[in-house]
C-alpha cells in the first residue's frame, strides 16, 4: 500500500517562491513594454521613420502622457477621463457578459445537439462556420440598428453581436469535448446500460469540461470586442464603442484620450479572461496535464 | 443455471475476417474461466460477446439463463478493461459509486457500499483522492471495486492487469482470488499470460487464432486457497506446460503470445 499517492513538489521549489516570482513577473512585463513603446518611440523620432507610420507625438505619444490622461478632466471643472472610462467599461461589460452567456448557452447546447445527430452535423455544421467568416463589421449595424427600429433595446442588439462571437467557439470545442472520451468509457456506461442522457450527463459533459473552458478563454475576450463592435454603428451614447468613435475625432489635438481608451478596454478583456480562469480553478477536477 | 453460456457463437467483422468460429463454452456459477490464445484469437471479442458490447453474427449466449442483452440491461455482470478507465473528475469513492448512481441507490446506501468496496480493495483512505493521484496497480483496484460495486454474479476481466509491472500483478492476482472468494462471483478473465490464467483460473481455455476457435480446456486442479508458494509447485509447472503445449498445438509461435492486444481492438 505504500503506492505513490502523493504528487512530489516540482524539483524543491515551494510554493511560496513560485508565487513570489509570479507577481514580480506583472511589473517586470509592464517594463518591458513601456520600454518597447518609448524605445521605438525614441528611435523613430531620431530616425525620421516613416514606414508603417511617421513616429510624433500624436501617433504615439509618451505612455507617461497616456498615463496623466486617466486623470484630465473632459471637461472644464469636469470629472476625470478614468470616471467616464469606469461607467463606460461597466456600461459595455453588462452587454458583453450577457452576450457571453448567451453566446456560451446556446454554443453548448448546439453542441449537445450536434453530437448525437450526424446528419445534423454534417447539414449544419459548414453554415456554422460560414456564419463566423461574415464579417461583423457588416452584420453589427444590421442586427443593432434593425432590432432598434423594432423597439428593442440597442443594448439587446449589442449582446446579440457579442454572442455571435461567442457561441462560436463553444460550439466547435464542446462538439470535440462530447466526443473526447475513450471508447472503453462509452463501453462501460453502456455495460452498465446507462442511456443517451445519462452517458451525456455523467460522461460526455464532465469530459468536454477542459475543452469548454478553453473555448470560454477565447470567447471571453472575443465578446468584449464583440460588444464595443456593436457599439459603434448604433450611436449607443455610454460605452466604449462609443468613447472610441468619439475621441477618434478628436485624434489629432488629444490623442492619449483615445489610448487611454484602448487601454480601458483591454483591461475589460482581460478581467473576462481572468474570471473564466476562475471558474474553470473552481470547477475543473482534472490530473494537471490536461488543464490547459 | 449455467453462468455463462454459448452455443455456436461466431462472429464476422465488416472485412470479412472471421474473429471467432463456432464457440461453444459454459461457465458454471463460481468458476474461475481464463480465455488464453494468441492475438487476433478474438478472446477480447468473445468477452465484449458475453457482455453484450459486440453482437455475435451467428450463436446463442445467455448470462445467468438470460440472453446477454436482457442480462446486460438487468446489471447481472461487471466489467474491468486492461485500462483502469476511472473518470478523471471524480474521486475515488465517486467512481465506485458511479454504477450504484446509474442504478439509483440513495446516497445512504451507496456510501455503505462504497466504504465495504474500499475495505475489500484495500484502499481505506484513499476515497477523496483523485485517479490521477493514484500507482496503476491502485487505479485498477478501484475499477475492480467499481465493477463489483453493485454484487453482479459476473466479473468479466480483460487483461486487467496486462499493462502492470509484474510484481504488481502477482499481488494482484493473489488479490483478485481472494475478491472472488470473498464475493462468491463468476469469473471470466482474458489474458495472454500463461502462469496468470494457471494462478488465477478453475479452468484454463485455450484458443487459436484466424479464425478463432476454443483449442482446448485444462482444468486446473491446484488447491484453494492459492499462495506465492502455489507458483512454485510441481504441479503448477506441469499445468503451465500443459496450456504452454495446448497453445503450441493451437498454432501459436511459442513465445509469441504476449503481442500487443492492439490488433484485437482495431477489429
Amino acid at each position: 500500500m505504500s503506492a505513490i499517492a502523493v504528487e512530489p513538489s516540482r524539483g524543491g521549489v515551494s510554493a511560496l517562491q513560485r508565487a513570489f516570482a509570479r507577481t514580480l513577473l506583472l511589473p517586470v512585463g509592464l517594463a518591458a513594454l513601456w520600454g518597447l513603446w518609448e524605445g521605438y518611440r525614441w528611435l523613430g523620432i531620431r530616425g525620421h521613420w516613416t514606414w508603417p507610420f511617421r513616429v510624433n507625438d500624436t501617433n504615439m505619444p509618451h505612455v507617461s502622457t497616456i498615463w496623466h490622461a486617466f486623470g484630465q478632466p473632459l471637461q472644464p471643472d469636469g470629472p476625470p477621463l478614468r470616471h467616464y472610462l469606469w461607467h463606460y467599461s461597466l456600461f459595455t461589460g453588462k452587454e458583453a457578459l450577457a452576450g457571453f452567456a448567451l453566446g456560451a448557452l446556446i454554443g453548448f447546447l448546439l453542441a449537445v445537439v450536434l453530437a448525437h445527430s450526424t446528419v445534423l452535423r454534417r447539414g449544419f455544421l459548414p453554415y456554422i462556420v460560414v456564419s463566423q467568416t461574415v464579417p461583423i463589421l457588416a452584420i453589427a449595424p444590421m442586427v443593432v440598428v434593425g432590432l432598434g427600429t423594432k423597439g428593442v433595446n440597442p443594448s439587446v442588439g449589442v449582446a446579440v453581436i457579442a454572442a455571435y462571437l461567442t457561441f462560436f467557439p463553444v460550439a466547435i470545442n464542446t462538439l470535440r469535448g462530447l466526443h473526447s472520451p475513450d471508447p472503453r468509457a462509452l463501453e462501460l456506461m453502456r455495460s452498465y446500460a446507462a442511456g443517451r442522457w445519462k452517458i451525456l450527463w455523467r460522461l460526455r459533459v464532465p469530459a468536454s469540461l477542459p475543452y469548454v473552458f478553453s473555448a470560454l478563454k477565447i470567447s471571453a475576450t472575443a465578446s468584449v470586442i464583440g460588444a464595443i463592435i456593436g457599439e459603434t454603428p448604433a450611436s449607443l451614447q455610454g460605452g466604449l464603442g462609443y468613447a472610441i468613435v468619439n475621441f477618434n475625432q478628436y485624434y489629432s489635438t488629444q490623442p492619449a484620450n483615445l489610448w487611454a481608451t484602448i487601454i480601458a478596454c483591454a483591461l475589460l478583456g482581460i478581467v473576462f479572461f481572468l474570471a473564466v480562469v476562475l471558474l474553470e480553478r473552481l470547477v475543473l477536477k482534472r490530473a494537471p496535464e490536461h488543464v490547459a | 443455471m449455467k453462468a455463462v453460456s454459448l452455443k455456436g457463437v461466431s462472429k464476422q467483422f465488416n472485412a470479412g475476417v472471421t474473429a471467432l468460429d463456432g464457440i461453444d463454452l459454459d461457465v458454471e456459477p463460481g468458476e474461475f474461466v481464463s480465455l488464453i490464445g494468441p492475438s487476433g484469437c478474438g478472446k477480447s471479442t468473445l468477452l465484449r460477446i458475453i457482455g453484450d458490447l459486440t453482437k455475435p453474427t451467428a450463436g446463442t449466449v445467455q448470462v445467468n439463463g438470460k440472453p446477454a442483452e436482457r442480462a446486460r440491461r438487468d446489471h447481472e455482470y461487471g466489467i474491468v478493461f486492461q485500462d483502469a478507465v476511472l473518470y478523471d473528475w471524480r474521486t475515488v469513492a465517486k467512481n465506485i459509486s458511479l454504477p450504484l448512481e446509474l442504478l439509483r441507490w440513495n446516497r445512504g446506501r451507496r456510501n455503505a457500499r462504497v466504504k465495504e468496496m474500499m475495505e475489500l480493495v484495500e484502499l481505506t483512505g484513499f476515497e477523496s483522492h483523485h485517479p490521477w493521484q493514484l500507482s496503476g496497480g491502485m487505479q485498477q483496484r478501484v475499477s475492480i471495486a467499481r465493477a463489483l460495486s453493485f454484487s453482479p454474479t459476473l466479473l468479466l476481466m480483460d487483461e486487467p492487469f496486462g499493462a502492470l509491472d509484474e510484481m504488481t500483478r502477482e499481488r494482484l492476482n493473489t488479490e483478485l482470488l481472494r475478491i472472488w472468494q470473498e464475493t462468491s462471483s463468476t469469473v471470466v478473465f482474458v489474458t495472454h499470460s500463461i502462469a496468470e490464467a494457471v494462478f488465477l483460473s478453475t479452468r484454463v481455455v485455450v484458443m487459436s487464432a484466424r479464425p478463432g476457435r476454443v483449442a482446448g480446456v485444462v482444468d486446473v486442479d491446484l488447491p484453494q486457497p492459492r499462495t506465492s508458494t502455489t507458483r512454485e509447485e510441481p504441479r503448477f509447472f506441469e499445468l503451465v506446460t500443459q496450456v504452454r503445449e495446448g497453445l503450441a498445438a493451437a498454432g501459436a509461435p511459442l513465445g509469441e503470445t504476449q503481442e500487443p492486444a492492439l490488433v484485437e481492438d482495431l477489429q
